[in-house]
C-alpha cells in the first residue's frame, strides 16, 4: 500500500517536472542513452482515468472496440510515442539503443527454442528455413532482420505506419532481409484474415497493449497448432520498479510526458496463465541480465527484471482440456 | 507427436524461398568453373558483389578466408580475396631443394591450433620448418642469461619457425581444398573504395580494382598489411613511431642442426638466431641503420665473421653465475639445480640468401574497425620482430574476428553492423595492446647501452631465470596462450 502511494506520488512529481517543449525536442541531452538502462522498453502512460477524470480515456474505448471476439490491442498513447521516435529506429545509439544490444541475446533464445521445437540444425547459418514467422509489433524491424536472415519467411506487423515505413525501406537495403513482408495493422486484424504461423513473436510489446489477455489470444490464434509463440517484457518486480525508477529520472530528460505504470508490467507468473487461456503452454523462460560495465546482456535464470518466454500452441483438443482446467482457477488478472 | 504436423511444412516451402535461392544463385560470383579470374557471372546491375572481400592474401589474408570457409556457420559467405600477388596463383608444395627464405616466423602453439582447426597445418608438416625446444637469452654484458625449456611448461616444444611462403602456401592449399565454398582470389588490387552511405542506402562498400573492375562487399576486410590502402581509405588513423633501428634478416648454414631458438642482446639492440630446419637458421639482427647499410653491402666471409662475433666471441664474456645470482638466490629462496647451464651457440659456416635490411617501427591502428571494415594483421598493428610475435598476433585477430562473425552470423546479425565489428575490436584491443607495450617496453630497455640499465635487466634475466611461475608466465605468454605475463 504504501508502495502504491510513492508510486502515486512519483507520477505527478515526474509530471510537474516536465516541460513542454521537451515535446518538440526529445532528445536534448545526446548522452542519455548510455545513461538510462532501458527506456524505450518502458511503456509510459498520461494519464491514468483515476487521476485525471476529464479525460476521455482512450485505453478503454480502444479496448472495447471488439472484432470477431478479438478485442482491439491499441493503446492510441503508447501508439503515438512510438511515432514520435520512429526515425531513431535504427540509430544504434537512439532511444531504441537497448533493443539493438539486447537483440543477439534474445535472438540467440529464439534460435536455440525453435531449433529444438522444429528439430532443426543449430549450427546450420539459416536454421528457419522455410518457417513461416510472424513478428508482432515489428517496429523498425531490429528482430525481423535477423529473424529473415536466419532463414524464416517472416512478416513483421506494427500499429504505427511510420514504423513500418522504416521498417521497409532499411530491410531493403540488404537483400537478405528485402523479402520480408511489413503491414501495418494489428494482430486482431490478421486473426480477422484468419492467418497461421509456425511461430509468433512478439518482443517488448505486451506492456505497451491495452489489455495483456486479449492481446495473448490474438496472438495465440495465430499460430498453427503445436506452433511456437514466444513473448518478451519487463517483470513487475521491486527490482524491475527500482530500474524503471533509474531510467525514468534519466528519461525526464527526453520524453514528452508520463511516466511508467509499473502496477501494468506484467509477471512470469501470469504471463504463463494468461497464455495457458490462449492455449499456449509456457515450455521455457529466461531472464535477461544487463552487465552496465560491459553494456551487454546475457541469458540467465534471473527472470526479475527482463525475461522471455516461450510456449506451445497446444493441438485443439489439448486446449479444450487446458482450458477448461485454467478457466477453474482462481481469476489473476485484476 | 505434437511436432509431426510440422514436418510437412519443410518439403512444402514456400515459392518465394525457391524464388529467392534462385535470385542468390544467379548474383553469385564465385563459381568453381571461373577459377582464378574475377570476372565471371555478373547480376543484373553488372556489377561482382560478395559478403566479404578480404583485401590482401598475405598470411593473415589467406588464413581469414581459411577460417571463413571452414566454420559450419560462416561457410555459406561469399568471400573473395583480393591480390595480385603471382604466388596466389601457385598449386601443390614449394620445391624443397630451394634454399630457406629470409623471411620466416615463430608461429606459437596458438597459431598452430588455428593451422589445425582450418586443415592448414598439415601442409606446413609437409614442408620445411623447424620446432624448438629450447631458447636461451642472454646480455653481452656477461650479467646474466635465461635459459628456457620446453619441460618447464610442460611441453614439448616452445615454437616452430616456418618460412613465410610456407605458411602462404600452407594456408593457399587449405583453401584451395574447401569444397562448396564460393571463394574467389582476383588477381588484381585494391585502388580506391566507396562506403555505403545514408544517401543510397546500401549495405555495400564499392571497391575499385587496378584493373578497372569493381567489387560490392558488405564488409571489407583490410589485410593489406603495415602501408594498408583500406586503413587509409576508411580514414583510419594510427599511432606510433620509427625505432633509429634497422633489423638485418638472411639465412645462414651451420654443420649440423640447430635445435634452440637464440637471442643475445648487443649494445646497439638484440640477434636473434632461429632454427628453420635441415643445417640452417634465420638471423635477425636490430642495429644502427648505418651499420644495416653496412652489413648489407659487406663481404660474406666478413659478414659471417661479423655474425659470429655478434652471437658468441665479440663484445664481453659469457655470463656465469656470479654474485648477482647469489644474491638473487638468496632472495627467491631458490635452488641453483633449478637453473640450466648457459651454452655457446651453433657458429655459422656461411651466408645462404641475400641479406635483406628493414627499418623498424611500431604503428597500432586507433580503430580496427568502423561501420563496413575491420582491419586484420599487420594493417591494424606493426611491431618489430623483435620477440617474434607480429604474425601471431595477426593471426589472434583472425580467429576472434572468424569468431565474432560466426556469432554474428547464428543470431541473424548483419555482418557489417558495427556492433559486432567493434566486439572484435574490444577483444584484439585488449589482446594487442599489452603486447605491444611489453614489445614497447623491451625495445627501450634493450636498445639502450647503459650500465645501470644493463644491471637491471640482467636482473630481469636471472629474475626470469630463477624464479620459475614468472618464468613459466612469461613462456606461456610468448606462445601465445596467456593473456597477460605477470598477473596471474
Ligand atoms: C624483418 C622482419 C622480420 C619479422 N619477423 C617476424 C617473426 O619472426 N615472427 C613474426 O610473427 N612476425 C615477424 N614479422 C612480422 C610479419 O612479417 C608480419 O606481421 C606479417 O607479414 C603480417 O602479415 P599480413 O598478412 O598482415 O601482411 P603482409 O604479409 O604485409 O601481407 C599484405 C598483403 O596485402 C597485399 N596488398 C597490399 N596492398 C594491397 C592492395 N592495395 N590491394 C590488394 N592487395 C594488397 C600484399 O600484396 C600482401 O600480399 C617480421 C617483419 C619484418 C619486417
Ligand atoms: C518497445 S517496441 C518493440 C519493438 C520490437 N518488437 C523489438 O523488440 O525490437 C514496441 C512496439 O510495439 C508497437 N505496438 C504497441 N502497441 C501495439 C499493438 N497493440 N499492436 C501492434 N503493435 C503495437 C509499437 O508501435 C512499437 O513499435
Amino acid at each position: 500500500m504504501a508502495m502504491r502511494s510513492f508510486l502515486r506520488s512519483r507520477r505527478s512529481l515526474s509530471r510537474s517536472l516536465l516541460q513542454p517543449d521537451l515535446l518538440r525536442n526529445p532528445n536534448p541531452n545526446p548522452n542519455y542513452v548510455s545513461r538510462s538502462l532501458i527506456p524505450a522498453l518502458l511503456p509510459l502512460r498520461s494519464y491514468s482515468p483515476a487521476s485525471d477524470p476529464t479525460t476521455k480515456n482512450p485505453i478503454r474505448d480502444a479496448a472495447t472496440d471488439e472484432i470477431n471476439g478479438f478485442k482491439s490491442s491499441l493503446n492510441p498513447i503508447e501508439v503515438a510515442k512510438f511515432a514520435a521516435i520512429a526515425e531513431t529506429w535504427w540509430d544504434p545509439e537512439g532511444p531504441f539503443k537497448p533493443l539493438h544490444l539486447m537483440n543477439p541475446t534474445r535472438v540467440s533464445f529464439i534460435r536455440s527454442t525453435l531449433c529444438r521445437h522444429f528439430r532443426r540444425d543449430p549450427y546450420s547459418p539459416r536454421p528457419f528455413e522455410g518457417l513461416k514467422i510472424l513478428d508482432v509489433g515489428c517496429g523498425g524491424g531490429i528482430l525481423s532482420e535477423p529473424l529473415a536472415r536466419l532463414g524464416a519467411v517472416v512478416t513483421g506487423i506494427d500499429a504505427v505506419e511510420k514504423n513500418i515505413n522504416i521498417a521497409r525501406i532499411h530491410a531493403a537495403s540488404d537483400p537478405s532481409t528485402s523479402s520480408i513482408d511489413y503491414t501495418c495493422m494489428t494482430a486482431e486484424d490478421l486473426v480477422r484474415e484468419n492467418q497461421k504461423f509456425d511461430a509468433v513473436i512478439s518482443l517488448e510489446v505486451i506492456e505497451h497493449v491495452a489489455e495483456p489477455l486479449d492481446f495473448c489470444k490474438s496472438l495465440g490464434a495465430l499460430a498453427v497448432p503445436g506452433g511456437a509463440v514466444v513473448i518478451s517484457t519487463i517483470n513487475r518486480t521491486m527490482r524491475a520498479y527500482a530500474t524503471t525508477i533509474v531510467a525514468a529520472e534519466y528519461i525526464l530528460n527526453w520524453l514528452p510526458k508520463g511516466t511508467h505504470e509499473w502496477s501494468k508490467f506484467v509477471t512470469p507468473e501470469e504471463l504463463t496463465l494468461i497464455l495457458q487461456r490462449a492455449s499456449v503452454s509456457v515450455q521455457e523462460m529466461a531472464g535477461f541480465v544487463y552487465n552496465p560495465l560491459t553494456g551487454n546482456w546475457s541469458l540467465s535464470d534471473d527472470i526479475s527484471v527482463n525475461y522471455i518466454a516461450f510456449g506451445i500452441k497446444e493441438s485443439s483438443s489439448d486446449s479444450e482440456k487446458t482450458r477448461t482446467v485454467a478457466e477453474q482457477k482462481t481469476d489473476f488478472v485484476s | 507427436m505434437r511436432y509431426a504436423t510440422l514436418m510437412w511444412r519443410r518439403s512444402g516451402l514456400p515459392e518465394l524461398f525457391f524464388a529467392q535461392q534462385r535470385a542468390l544463385h544467379s548474383s553469385r560470383i564465385l563459381s568453381s568453373e571461373e577459377g582464378l579470374k574475377c570476372d565471371g557471372a555478373k547480376i543484373e546491375k553488372n556489377q561482382e558483389e560478395c559478403d566479404v572481400a578480404i583485401v590482401g592474401g598475405g598470411m593473415v589474408g589467406l588464413a581469414l578466408a581459411s577460417s571463413l570457409s571452414s566454420m559450419p556457420l560462416t561457410k555459406h559467405l561469399r568471400v573473395a580475396v583480393i591480390d595480385d600477388s603471382p604466388f596466389l596463383a601457385s598449386k601443390g608444395y614449394l620445391k624443397r631443394d630451394q634454399m630457406p627464405d629470409s623471411r620466416v616466423s615463430t608461429v606459437t602453439p596458438a597459431t598452430i591450433n588455428l593451422f589445425k582447426e582450418i586443415g592448414a597445418w598439415e601442409h606446413v608438416l609437409h614442408q620445411r620448418h623447424a620446432f624448438f625446444d629450447q631458447m636461451q637469452v642472454w646480455d653481452y654484458t656477461g650479467l646474466g642469461y635465461t635459459r628456457y625449456n620446453a619441460r618447464d611448461v610442460g611441453r614439448e616444444y616452445l615454437g616452430c619457425v616456418v618460412e613465410n611462403k610456407v605458411l602462404c602456401n600452407s594456408l593457399l592449399l587449405s583453401l584451395q581444398k574447401k569444397e562448396g565454398f564460393e571463394n574467389k582470389i582476383c588477381p588484381t588490387r585494391l585502388a580506391s573504395m566507396t562506403l555505403p552511405s545514408e544517401v543510397n542506402h546500401s549495405k555495400f562498400a564499392k571497391l575499385n580494382l587496378t584493373d578497372g573492375g569493381t567489387l560490392h562487399a558488405k564488409l571489407v576486410v583490410g589485410a593489406d598489411g603495415s602501408k594498408s590502402r583500406v586503413r587509409e581509405a576508411a580514414g583510419i588513423k594510427t599511432t606510433g613511431w620509427n625505432y633509429p633501428q634497422s633489423a638485418i634478416i638472411c639465412t645462414v648454414e651451420h654443420s649440423s642442426q640447430n635445435h634452440c631458438a637464440w637471442q643475445r642482446f648487443l649494445p646497439a639492440g638484440p640477434i636473434a638466431l632461429l632454427p628453420i630446419g635441415d643445417n640452417y637458421s634465420n638471423i635477425v639482427w636490430t642495429m644502427s641503420p648505418d651499420q644495416a647499410t653496412q652489413h648489407k653491402s659487406m663481404d660474406k666471409d666478413k659478414f659471417v665473421n661479423s655474425v659470429n662475433h655478434a652471437l658468441n666471441n665479440g663484445y664481453g664474456p659469457h655470463p656465469e653465475s656470479s654474485s648477482l645470482s647469489n644474491l638473487l638466490d638468496s632472495i627467491t629462496g631458490t635452488a641453483m639445480s633449478t637453473k640450466e647451464k648457459f651454452e655457446v651457440p651453433p657458429r655459422v659456416l656461411g651466408v645462404v640468401s641475400n641479406i635483406m635490411a628493414f627499418p623498424l617501427g611500431l604503428k597500432h591502428a586507433n580503430n580496427y574497425a568502423v561501420k563496413n571494415i575491420v582491419l586484420v594483421g599487420d594493417a591494424a598493428h606493426t611491431v618489430h620482430p623483435l620477440a617474434g610475435q607480429g604474425v601471431n598476433l595477426g593471426f589472434g585477430d583472425v580467429s576472434d574476428l572468424a569468431r565474432v562473425l560466426a556469432e554474428g552470423v547464428s543470431v541473424g546479425a548483419d555482418i557489417s553492423q558495427l556492433t559486432l565489428l567493434k566486439k572484435y575490436e574490444r577483444q584484439r584491443k585488449t589482446a594487442n595492446i599489452p603486447m605491444m607495450a611489453v614489445l614497447d617496453g623491451f625495445q627501450r630497455v634493450y636498445s639502450v647501452d647503459f650500465w645501470p640499465l644493463n644491471i637491471l635487466r640482467a636482473t630481469g634475466f636471472h629474475a626470469a631465470q630463477y624464479i620459475p611461475p614468472l618464468k613459466k608466465n612469461i613462456i606461456s605468454y610468448a606462445m601465445g596462450d596467456q593473456k597477460f605475463p605477470l598477473f596471474s
